[in-house]
Parts: C-alpha cells; sequence; structure tokens
C-alpha cells in the first residue's frame, strides 16, 4: 500500500493480486481501517467496504487483479478500480442482479451470486464503468459523506 | 444474546480467532455477496463457506462471530489469517437449520 498525503486529499493505492484468493478483499479490510482511524461514520465506512470488496474480488476473479486506489477527497471517497483484463462486453447484462460468468470453481468459493456490480451501484452515490474488450476495465465509485 | 446461552446444547467448538460472547442477531448464509451486503456489526454468521474469503467479509461487516455449520473445519492458512484479523470462527455438528433452532430458544428462554 502507498499512502499520499497532498494538501487535498488522502490517497491509497493497492496492488490486486490476481493470482492469489487468499489476499482478496485484503484492500478492502486496509481501506476500512483506515476510514476508521480517520474516523468516518459506520454507514460510510460500510458503503465504501461493500462497494471495494465487490469492486476487488471482480478484479481478483474476472480480470487476473488490478490496481485500487481510494482517494478521500472534501466531501466524498472516490474508489478507482482498474484493471488489463478481458472487459465487459455488454455492461447492462453484467449490471442485472444474478448475472455471472463466474465458473463452477469460483462459485464453489462462495462468488459469483452476480450481485457484485448490482451491488456497487445500489451503495454508492457515484459509479462509472469504462471497459473495452482486450484491454481492460476501469470502474470510478463515489460515496458521498 | 450470547453464545454461552446456546453452545452445550449445539456442542459449539471454538476454532480460531478471540473467543466471542455476546452477540446480536443472526445472519445465515454462503453467499458472499449477499453476506457482504446483508450482515449488521454485531451479527452472528452460521455458514458451510471454509475459504480465506470468510475472514475478509466477516471482517469488513464486523460480525462478532462466524459458526461453520456441519463440523466444516478450517485449512491453516483460514486459521492464522483469523486469528491475525481477530475473527472468532466457531465449529458445530449441527446444520445450519439446527443452529438457528437452538438459538431461537435459548433467546426464548433467556429473555
Ligand atoms: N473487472 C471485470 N472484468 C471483466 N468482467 C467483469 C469485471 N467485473 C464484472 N465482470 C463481469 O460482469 C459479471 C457480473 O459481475 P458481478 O455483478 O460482480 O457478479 P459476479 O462477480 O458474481 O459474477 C461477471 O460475471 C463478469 O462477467
Ligand atoms: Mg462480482
Amino acid at each position: 500500500m502507498r499512502v499520499t498525503n497532498m494538501s487535498e486529499a488522502i490517497r491509497f493505492h493497492f496492488d490486486v493480486d490476481g493470482e492469489n484468493f487468499s489476499s482478496a478483499g485484503e484492500a478492502s479490510v486496509m481501506v476500512k481501517k483506515k476510514l476508521r482511524q480517520l474516523g468516518f461514520s459506520p454507514d460510510v465506512m460500510r458503503r465504501v467496504s461493500i462497494a471495494m470488496y465487490e469492486g476487488e474480488i471482480n478484479m481478483v476473479i474476472h480480470a487476473h487483479g488490478g490496481t485500487a486506489d481510494v482517494i478521500v477527497g472534501e466531501d466524498a471517497i472516490e474508489i478507482i478500480l482498474a484493471d488489463k483484463g478481458p472487459g465487459i462486453p455488454d455492461i447492462n447484462k453484467a449490471m442485472q442482479e444474478g448475472f455471472s460468468t463466474a465458473s463452477d470453481n469460483i462459485r464453489a468459493l462462495g462468488f459469483g451470486a452476480g450481485m457484485g456490480l448490482p451491488n456497487m451501484k445500489k451503495y454508492t452515490d457515484y459509479m462509472q464503468i469504462d471497459t473495452e474488450i482486450g484491454v481492460g476495465t476501469t470502474i470510478t465509485m463515489r460515496v458521498n459523506y | 444474546m450470547h453464545l454461552s446461552d446456546f453452545s452445550q446444547a449445539v456442542s459449539l467448538k471454538h476454532l480460531c480467532g478471540p473467543t466471542a460472547d455476546d452477540f446480536d442477531g443472526v445472519y445465515v448464509g454462503d453467499l458472499l455477496s449477499r453476506a457482504m451486503s446483508h450482515i449488521q456489526a454485531g451479527n452472528l454468521w452460521i455458514t458451510i463457506m471454509n475459504n480465506i474469503n470468510v475472514v475478509a467479509v466477516a471482517s469488513l461487516t464486523e460480525a462478532a462471530a462466524v459458526i461453520l455449520a456441519e463440523n466444516v473445519s478450517l485449512t491453516p492458512d483460514v486459521f492464522e489469517a483469523a486469528n491475525e484479523k481477530g475473527i472468532a470462527i466457531y465449529s458445530s455438528c449441527e446444520s445450519a437449520y439446527d443452529l438457528c433452532v437452538s438459538i431461537a430458544k435459548s433467546a426464548d428462554e433467556h429473555q
């Protein structure tokens, strides 16, 4: 984790390992700890945790890992998840509750409920998906506080 | 509610992490996305999912403790992660349903 403290914002940067399920969720756990130290309310921590965890897991199970940046701004927490995975062919379909392309192996671990993207949308105030087939996906989310 | 109120009835076994007693409400489920968005802080989480991701979800949701139903066991990596993150994990031979019945019964008795 890299922490940069500029005058206007605190930034956290994480590399999310795509090979290793045992570290999946690690960045989210770390961010939650930081937000608690910064005195954020349980509600804000909960929303950031859910959104970031789902995004982090998606990068691990669908995109061979990526990076996560969290920026604590003046009135919002911004989460940017970027990967060089396969991209999302049909965003509308991917956003539907229950839609998942996860393999049986992944499902056996408890993932693949098809609730990740819908929950990321539901628990944040802003979400944008930029994706290109064969190039990667960047998801930007904001939780206002 | 307290684990100690029904621990004997379900042969609760402490596997790793700190010991826990107090909890407030129960969540039952194995799909991690569902668990992640439905477990409330202080809940007891009953599941048969025993991989390392249970530790991250329990930590993020601030579950009071995890009970692995049906005598599900843990691998050493999960053991280690739970100890490190301070997640209390127990196991019981009972099914999730029977655990809930025992918890409900003990809640009635201790009202
Ligand atoms: N970062 C990503 N890269 C490529 N595909 C993704 C990514 N995130 C999500 N997807 C696609 O969108 C689908 C729905 O995602 P989600 O709602 O999180 O459900 P789940 O992860 O349980 O499959 C996934 O099954 C996958 O096909
Ligand atoms: Mg997902």
